[in-house]
């Protein structure tokens, strides 16, 4: 019995915690470009650049605060910098809007147009991330780091496993929920929310009922460049900082966002989690948990690992691929045109 | 005939500024430009065949490319017998065993009725032939990574002579395509774009990963050229004759023309593929083509096959593609997959396509020509402008050292706004599609 409870155990923290924590951060990711497909009708390449650039403006803002020895700990300062890092991001993403995409909007020019002008705005937005703070790994986290360690955990429940759960995972997961509550109150509640579904559902038609396409718009770009920033923010904080990476996660993020169906906010946060934990599940060595649970003289020799970390990229792919074969819209439907 | 005179005065231009970098820095460095520009245009002329013929938008060009580049390793490296004997058959019976799993699914796939049963049966044929292979695999790969890991620690190549990988490493990424295409085309465009991203990913994290196949980043140099060497070439005598007469030392003359030989086949495959893209474009295939990109429902109403037919034209691009990899690891004389970066290898090349002008081949190689051509200089003239910038700041200042260093990172950013612009401004390109 202590067997299986210790596998259990490992089995969480070593995969139900983080699963929930990258899922968490995913899912706000993917709504932030399902929500751009939605309204704008095209696939933004430029999603992850705009993480980091929300990432770049936060941590120099933190780096900042963190100067002036201002400090809410035990939470870490970044939260603090946050709302100035949004803010950034925000003008950042309707400047674009209005520099670059604007134009092909009132062209009326067709979805892999905009798809190209995104790749742009990626190549420019990386460009000037590695321009202001570097190609390098940066990181920013300060205040406590763990919520419980895994040595606390062993002293409380005597198991020979302990849980360590993270302080960035802990607020991961919170500020996912919270931020997903917000977005469904606006999106289902308030007029500019009905608007925005209105205007995805059928744009003539919203037209037709004096919606202004413009305000549409920049409503979509503000609340995409806040999701962007507090994603990358929080993926920052649980791991680190590093222009690059964000671009690579740009993949799992599309990978979500049509796993659930383009252009459907429930779906992105069920991509999300479903992209993650297969990641996580599938990269994970077994070995340590079967140990716990087979008879003695079964244990495993190899690492009974699926698939290295190195091919976590495959992961998303072959859920994509799968998804494209069996359900192009995705599980939930979405867009199809 | 007056937008041709312009093209021919453009390619004038690109060749003396070439000539000019030959005169002011020096010609070993121009023809080294040259060859990249060369490779540049037959990369970025496959592209175009698939964005400019046809729409088709592949943003996973680098994965292709490195395709092309690993069969110059598979090719070209001497066999290490040691490692076949060690671990050959356990791969070979690791592969048998994949191929086996994937026929059985087909087969049962195509055979039993749609439902839980065969979603079940599916399910256990592919794990079982997973766990199957691997067992062999396992084992195999650990014990070629262990003969003289310094050295070798791969299976090798075939040791045949590198200009057949030219063809082979065409075909390798036209295969991929092949299957990249069949799942991803006839869907909504976005998907064809994220597609290919996850499949260059993926290829070169394989290419980096399984040491037993490409040494991953330990890195195949030394592969054998298919041009004289240098050394050879200098301790001949009628080269040593021809140098004098040139008014060169052996040296500087060797290099020169080693790269020069380089530039000349090169030069070669990019004339054949750009005679073989024009006369498709002009040939019934080609306009056909056109009418599916201009408006695939009227092409569709016509009775064109149009998911065919993209499929066909996304393998066609790809194929060249693939070519133009093999060619860079033969000029390289190394396979390094660290250096496949998606900026350099997939997003440059765009801005070559629409700089030069999607649909126009022509305006795809002199795309290639003018943008590798400011992707070297813009280092140099980059820095200089910092330099100035920065002058008025003390020797020691962090601003100015910062913005020193990042000089480097301003040509991404160059590079985007020069997309950026073109697309807006003047989305024909430098030679407009006629």
């Amino acid at each position: 019995m202590d067997g299986i409870l210790n596998a259990l155990i490992l089995f969480s923290n070593f995969v139900l915690v983080p699963g929930m924590a990258y899922g968490s951060q995913l899912a706000i990711g993917a709504l932030g470009v399902t929500l751009i497909y939605g309204i704008l009708r095209f696939s933004n390449f430029a999603h992850g650049d705009t993480m980091a650039f929300g990432t770049m403006a936060t941590v120099l803002v933190t780096w900042a605060l963190q100067s002036w020895g201002v400090s809410i700990a035990p939470l870490p300062t970044a939260l603090l910098a946050l709302p100035f890092g949004i803010v950034c991001t925000i003008l950042l993403c309707l400047a674009t809007d209005r520099w670059v995409y604007r134009f092909y909007r009132r062209e009326k020019a067709a979805p892999v147009v905009f798809l190209i002008a995104s790749v742009g705005v990626m190549f420019v937005l990386n460009g000037l991330v590695r321009f202001i703070i570097g190609p390098d790994d940066q990181r920013f986290a300060d205040g406590e780091r763990f919520i419980i360690r895994a040595r606390e955990f062993k002293r409380l429940t005597h198991f020979d496993e302990g849980i360590a759960f993270k302080t960035s995972q802990g607020l991961t997961i919170l500020t996912a929920v919270i931020v997903v509550m917000a977005l469904f109150w606006f999106l289902n509640r308030t007029r500019a929310g009905k608007s925005m579904r209105a205007f995805s559902d059928n744009e003539d038609l919203a037209l037709l009922s004096g919606i202004n396409p413009e305000r549409v718009v920049m409503i979509t770009w503000t609340i995409a460049a806040a999701l962007a920033t507090i994603a990358g923010v929080l993926y920052g904080l649980d791991k680190s900082f590093k222009p690059f990476t964000y671009f690579q996660l740009l993949l799992p993020i599309f990978a979500a966002a049509i796993v659930g169906g383009l252009g459907n906010p429930l779906g992105a946060i069920a991509g999300g989690f479903i992209i993650a934990f297969s990641e996580v599940t599938v990269t994970y060595a077994y070995k340590k948990v079967l140990a716990y649970i087979l008879p003695d003289n079964w244990a495993p020799d190899s690492l009974v690992q699926l698939l290295s970390t190195d091919y976590k990229f495959a992961v998303s792919f072959v859920i994509l691929v799968l998804v494209l074969l069996l359900r192009p819209t995705g599980i939930f439907g979405g867009k199809t045109a | 005939m007056k937008g041709n005179l312009r093209a021919i005065l453009m390619f004038v231009a690109m060749f003396a500024a070439l000539a000019a970098v030959g005169l002011i820095q020096s010609w070993s460095l121009a023809l080294a430009i040259l060859n990249l520009c060369l490779i540049s245009a037959v990369m970025s002329l496959g592209v175009n065949i698939q964005w400019g013929y046809a729409g088709l938008f592949n943003v996973g060009i680098m994965g292709f490319a490195a395709l092309g580049g690993v069969t110059g390793v598979l090719i070209s490296a001497a066999p290490v017998t040691a490692a076949w004997q060690a671990g050959g058959s356990g791969i070979v019976i690791a592969l048998a065993v994949s191929l086996a799993t994937i026929l059985a699914a087909v087969f049962a796939s195509r055979r039993m009725a749609a439902g839980l049963l065969r979603k079940l049966i599916l399910t256990l044929i592919i794990v079982a032939g997973y766990f199957l292979a691997r067992n062999f695999f396992d084992p195999a790969t650990t014990v070629i990574e262990a003969v003289e890991p310094a050295k070798t620690g791969y299976l090798g190549g075939l040791g045949l002579p590198i200009l057949f990988s030219w063809i082979a490493g065409g075909l390798l990424a036209a295969a991929v395509a092949w299957l990249v295409g069949k799942i991803a085309l006839g869907l909504r465009s976005d998907y064809l774009a994220i597609a290919t991203l996850g499949i260059s990913e993926i290829i070169i994290a394989v290419l980096k990963n399984e040491d037993w196949l490409t040494r991953g980043v330990k890195n195949v140099s030394g592969l054998p050229r298919p041009v004289p060497y240098e050394v050879d070439l200098q301790q001949t005598l009628w080269f040593q004759d021809w140098a004098a007469r040139l008014g060169a030392t052996p040296v500087e003359f060797s290099s020169i023309f080693v790269k020069l030989s380089y530039a000349g086949l090169f030069a070669m495959v990019l004339l054949v593929l750009l005679w073989l893209a024009q006369r498709a474009l002009h040939s019934p295939w080609g306009r056909m083509m056109r009418a599916i990109r201009d408006n695939e429902l009227a092409a569709a109403a016509m009775g064109k096959n149009v998911t065919g037919r993209h499929l066909q034209v996304f393998v066609i691009g790809s194929a060249v593609v693939g070519i133009a990899g093999a060619m860079l690891t033969t000029l390289d004389g190394q396979f390094t997959p660290a250096s496949y970066q998606p900026l350099r290898f997939t997003f440059v090349i765009w801005v070559m396509v629409i700089v030069g002008g999607s649909g126009n081949n022509w305006g795809a190689v002199l795309g290639g020509f003018v943008i590798w051509f400011f992707w070297i200089e813009a280092e140099p003239i980059g820095l200089w402008l910092m330099d100035l910038l920065t002058a008025g700041l003390a020797e020691d200042s962090g601003l100015r050292r910062h913005l020193l260093d990042s000089a480097a990172h301003m040509r991404l950013m160059t590079m985007g706004l020069i997309l950026l612009l073109v697309l807006r401004f003047s989305p024909r390109g430098l030679i407009p599609e006629k």
